[in-house]
This record gives C-alpha cells, sequence and structure tokens, in this order.
C-alpha cells in the first residue's frame, strides 16, 4: 500500500499529504517532510496564514500594505490583517485568534506579557502624538511647550474636544494626559465616539474641535481635513509624554497551541529586520515619513524584552 | 438599472482599484449569496410546516420568527464570534476572520427574515388550492409543491428581503470577518458595507461613493432579476 516516496513528488501532493499528517499517514508524511527539508523553494511555512491584529494607525496609513507584501512574498505565506485598536487587538490575543500583534500602549503591552499571553516584545518603530485642531484655535493652545497645559487649557475653555473613547493606543495616551493635567474631562465639549483615528479626525474637522491624533494618520489624511497642528510630539521637539513607541509582540504557543508561532516569529523577525526597518524608514504618506525604525541598534535595549519597570530578583546590579 | 450604468462608469475612473473593488464585490456577493441559499433552505420547509400543520407551540414559533426578524445584527456578529472564537465551542475549526464564519453570522440574520415572509405566503394561498391538490389523490410532497407555486411570488419576495439584510450588513460581518483585505489590496473578508465604512473612516469620500453606488447596483438588479422571474411565471 505505501509506495516508495520519491524526494521529486511535485509539491503539490507533497503539501497534500504533509496537511494530513495524522495517524495512518504520519509515515508518508514524515518522507514528505524530509523531501522538503531538500527543497529550499518550498519552506515549511508556505502556503500557511498569519492573523495578525493591530491597531487603525498602522493599517489607516498603508504602512502594512508595504511591509507585509515582500514578507509574503519572501516565505510564500499570506498575512490577514485585522485593524481593531489596541485594546481590541490584545483582546483578539487572549481569546488565541490571532498570531502576532503589533500595537502601541505600553502599558496594556506590559500587561499581555505580565499575564503570559505575550511572548518575544520587540520595539519596532515610534513616532508621535500632535495636538491638532482649527486654524482659529479658540482655546489658544498653539505652540504650547506642554501638552497637559495644553489640555487643561482646553478643559477651562470647553472648547470641542473629540476623544477616540475606544480603550485604543491613542486613548489609552489620551487619558494618561488627562490624568496627568489634573482634569476629569466631562461635560458637553468632551465628546467620546468609539471610533477609529481617521474617522474621529473626520469628526473633529466637521466639529472645529481639538483631538490628539498620532501624527502618522494625520499627516496621511492632512489633504482632507483643515485641522492644523497646534501642539507638536517629541519628533518635532515637543513633550517627552506625546511618544507614540509601537511594539510587535508573538502570541505564547504555551497558552494558545493553534496558534501559528513559527510565522509569528519570522514576521516579527522580518519587520525588525535591516530590510523591514528600512521600509518602515523609508515609507512616506504626502511627502513626509510617517514612522521611524527603532529595532536596530548596537547596544543592548533589555527594556524592549520586558515588561517596564521589570527586573529580576536574581540579577540586581 | 442606469444606476448600475452610472456606478459601472465611475468603476472605470478608479482603475488603479479595480482589483480592489472587485474583489470587494465578489466577497459581498459569495458571502451574501450562500447565507441566502441556506437560509432558504431552511425557511421555506419551517414555513410550510408552521403554516399548515397543527403543531403545539405554533404562536411562540411564530414570535420567535418575528423576534429573529429585529434581532441586533451587532448582537449575533457577537454570538457568532463567541462561537468560532478559538474559546468558543466551535473554536478547533479555525472560523474566525473567515468567510464561512461571516456567512453564518448572516445565514443567522436572513433566515427569520425569509421565514416570517415565507410563512405569510404560503398563508395566504387558498385553502380550496389545497383542498384542489389533495382531492386530486397528491401526496402531501404534491400538496407542498403546489402550494410553493402558488406562493412563488411571496417567497421570492421573502428570498430578496433576505438578501437585502445579507448583503447590507455591517455590524456583524465586521466583528466575525475583521474586513481584511490582502497587501495587494485583494479582499479576503472586507464586504461592501465594511469597505465603505473603513473608507469613509480616512476620509477617502469618493471611493466610499463608488462601493456605496455598486452596493445600490446590485441591490436595484438582483431585485429586478427576481420581479422578473415572478412575472415570467405568471405569464407561464
Amino acid at each position: 500500500m505505501v509506495p516508495a516516496i520519491d524526494v521529486s513528488m511535485p509539491i503539490q501532493r507533497r503539501r497534500f499529504i504533509t496537511a494530513l499528517g495524522t495517524g495512518a499517514v504520519a509515515g508518508l508524511a514524515g518522507c514528505a517532510q524530509l523531501g522538503g527539508s531538500e527543497n529550499d523553494d518550498a519552506p515549511g511555512v508556505a502556503g500557511e496564514t498569519l492573523t495578525l491584529t493591530t491597531t487603525t494607525s498602522t493599517d489607516d496609513t498603508g504602512l502594512l500594505d508595504e511591509l507585509n507584501a515582500p514578507f509574503e512574498e519572501m516565505y510564500g505565506v499570506t498575512v490577514d490583517t485585522v485593524a481593531q485598536g489596541t485594546g481590541a487587538a490584545l483582546q483578539t490575543a487572549r481569546d488565541g485568534d490571532s498570531d502576532v500583534v503589533m500595537v502601541h500602549a505600553r502599558s496594556l503591552e506590559d500587561e499581555f506579557m505580565r499575564d503570559g499571553i505575550g511572548v518575544n516584545r520587540r520595539d519596532l518603530m515610534f513616532n508621535d502624538f500632535v495636538i491638532v485642531g482649527p486654524e482659529s484655535d479658540p482655546a489658544g493652545i498653539e505652540g504650547m511647550g506642554s501638552a497637559t497645559e495644553a489640555f487643561a487649557t482646553i478643559a477651562e475653555s470647553e472648547s470641542t474636544f473629540v476623544s477616540r473613547g475606544d480603550n485604543s493606543g491613542t486613548h489609552t495616551k489620551e487619558l494618561i494626559i488627562w490624568e496627568e493635567a489634573g482634569v476629569d474631562p466631562a461635560g458637553d465639549w468632551y465628546r467620546e465616539t468609539g471610533q477609529g483615528m481617521g474617522q474621529v479626525l473626520n469628526i473633529a474637522n466637521e466639529q472645529s474641535g481639538y483631538t490628539l491624533s498620532d501624527r502618522g494618520t494625520y499627516l496621511s489624511q492632512r489633504s482632507e481635513i483643515d485641522l492644523t497642528i497646534l501642539v507638536q510630539g517629541p519628533i518635532e521637539d515637543g513633550p517627552e509624554i506625546l511618544a507614540n513607541p509601537y511594539g510587535v509582540i508573538a502570541v505564547n504557543p504555551a497558552v494558545h497551541d493553534n496558534v501559528n508561532y513559527d510565522l509569528a516569529m519570522a514576521y516579527i523577525g522580518f519587520i525588525t529586520s535591516p530590510e523591514g526597518q528600512d521600509i518602515i524608514d523609508s515609507y512616506e504618506a504626502n511627502g513626509e515619513q510617517l514612522f521611524f525604525p527603532r529595532a536596530l541598534s548596537e547596544d543592548p535595549d533589555f527594556q524592549q524584552y520586558v515588561p517596564e519597570g521589570w527586573s529580576s530578583d536574581s540579577a540586581e546590579n | 438599472m442606469t444606476t448600475g450604468l452610472a456606478s459601472l462608469a465611475l468603476l472605470a475612473e478608479f482603475p488603479f482599484e479595480s482589483v480592489y473593488v472587485r474583489s470587494i464585490i465578489y466577497v459581498s456577493l459569495y458571502v451574501s449569496i450562500i447565507a441566502v441559499v441556506l437560509s432558504t433552505l431552511v425557511s421555506v420547509p419551517i414555513a410550510l410546516v408552521v403554516g399548515f400543520t397543527d403543531i403545539p407551540g405554533k404562536r411562540f414559533i411564530k414570535s420567535v420568527i418575528n423576534t429573529g426578524m429585529g434581532f441586533p445584527s451587532v448582537v449575533v456578529g457577537l454570538l457568532v464570534l463567541f462561537a468560532v472564537s478559538n474559546q468558543g465551542p466551535l473554536g478547533p475549526l479555525e472560523l474566525v476572520f473567515t468567510k464561512e464564519a461571516m456567512i453564518m453570522s448572516q445565514f443567522v440574520l436572513a433566515t427569520p427574515a425569509i421565514t416570517a415572509v415565507s410563512l405569510a405566503a404560503v398563508t395566504s394561498v387558498e385553502e380550496n388550492v389545497r383542498d384542489a391538490a389533495r382531492s386530486l389523490g397528491g401526496t402531501r410532497l404534491d400538496v407542498a409543491l403546489v402550494v410553493i407555486k402558488e406562493a412563488r411570488y411571496g417567497i421570492a419576495t421573502a428570498i430578496l428581503a433576505g438578501f437585502g439584510r445579507a448583503i447590507s450588513e455591517v455590524g456583524s460581518v465586521l466583528i466575525v470577518g475583521g474586513n481584511i483585505a490582502g497587501s495587494e489590496g485583494v479582499s479576503k473578508t472586507r464586504t461592501l458595507t465594511t469597505a465603505i465604512q473603513l473608507e469613509a473612516r480616512q476620509g477617502r469620500y469618493e471611493t466610499a461613493m463608488v462601493l456605496g453606488g455598486v452596493l445600490v447596483a446590485i441591490v436595484l438588479l438582483v431585485n429586478a432579476i427576481v420581479v422578473r422571474l415572478g412575472d415570467d411565471k405568471v405569464m407561464g
């Protein structure tokens, strides 16, 4: 019954058998695997699908299309990108429904790692947040060097502020700034929308309101709206609190054994490689760079692998 | 029809997005049509049974069907997500963020609508038609077929109502499908509705309008086909 398996068996059939790879055909599958390892054209992950949950900001800016296409070509795989906002992206991963997450809210990422769901975190890239608003600037915050002062001023003058209100990375950052400003935002002037960044910019545009936006989404949408940057982020020498670092984390296969861990690590490897980082570095919208690569450094950066402030008891130094 | 032509003309102005738009139309039609076909296969027999037999709890079944018609679609999406999620009962099938999951939620949404309208159509078939079929020695199946034939226009309307609900659905397909398009702009689980939502979110209103035009054109076209079929059958 068991025919001699020629290592030059057509790839299609070999994959089919590999896919069967259980019980009765275990022997066959084993041969097929051996054949595969001798053939460089068919890496072990070819044909598989990676599910990436990420934020609306990376997807809306078009960066992921640029980043995923060469990865897909290199490995012969498909990347399914689900753009959800940081909170939802992490929750989907917690449910075991995604293989890798790319998000921007360090506090939530740390919780994700501390709970054992996320492993092998890497710093990926950064940009910054900017406070945007109508050119008329009714609250008079233009040029302020402090984000908290600007927020406090907006609250004091009760000027319209449009909030994401969706537990996203940007929303998380916004709440941190309100807290630091000592303001509990409430009232008619403060509008929680529960929408993505692009939509919130449109709403703020139509209601002549202020909002906190990541620079990337703002730049990619600037030509469609009349909002202007009133308080700059750290890229343009603004306050450090407006920094916006992105991290990429694989889902722990020991928690969810169905996740495609190999492919998730290959993906993390690619986007943090010199090639992947070059793509991020050269990606522009409306003639401006949106994201700044951050994964490569000659100096060690241990903090990217562990929750912020983590230190091993046994390794105090 | 003119709307269809108009949006086709608009499409021609967006050649760079034609792959994107075409794949989105394909996903929308694929998911909605399969869901509606499955719903019809379930709904029409239910309508016949509920319409013509005196089973206990008939009023209750009717009220369940009517409630189902107004069931919020995002809740359906949420329930299907729980079912297909890795943590849910269907987790091992790995259906989350696939067309199959979208078909499931649209099936749940379309079935009550198709059943309710079919039921109304079937019960409105006159008693004497059924009696005639029966007195001519028809089996239960024959009677059922006669009733379906008499009620065909109403059943067609029912299918149309189901299709309308399925293809214009946003919330649930977004939740269970994930609105995925590949890096080459080929849709995997992005439908016309979720694409419109995405394009509007990014302020690309022109593309959103083109997709909206296509969606309206498809609904009108399907309407026209079903109405036409109904007319032909009446004449024949």
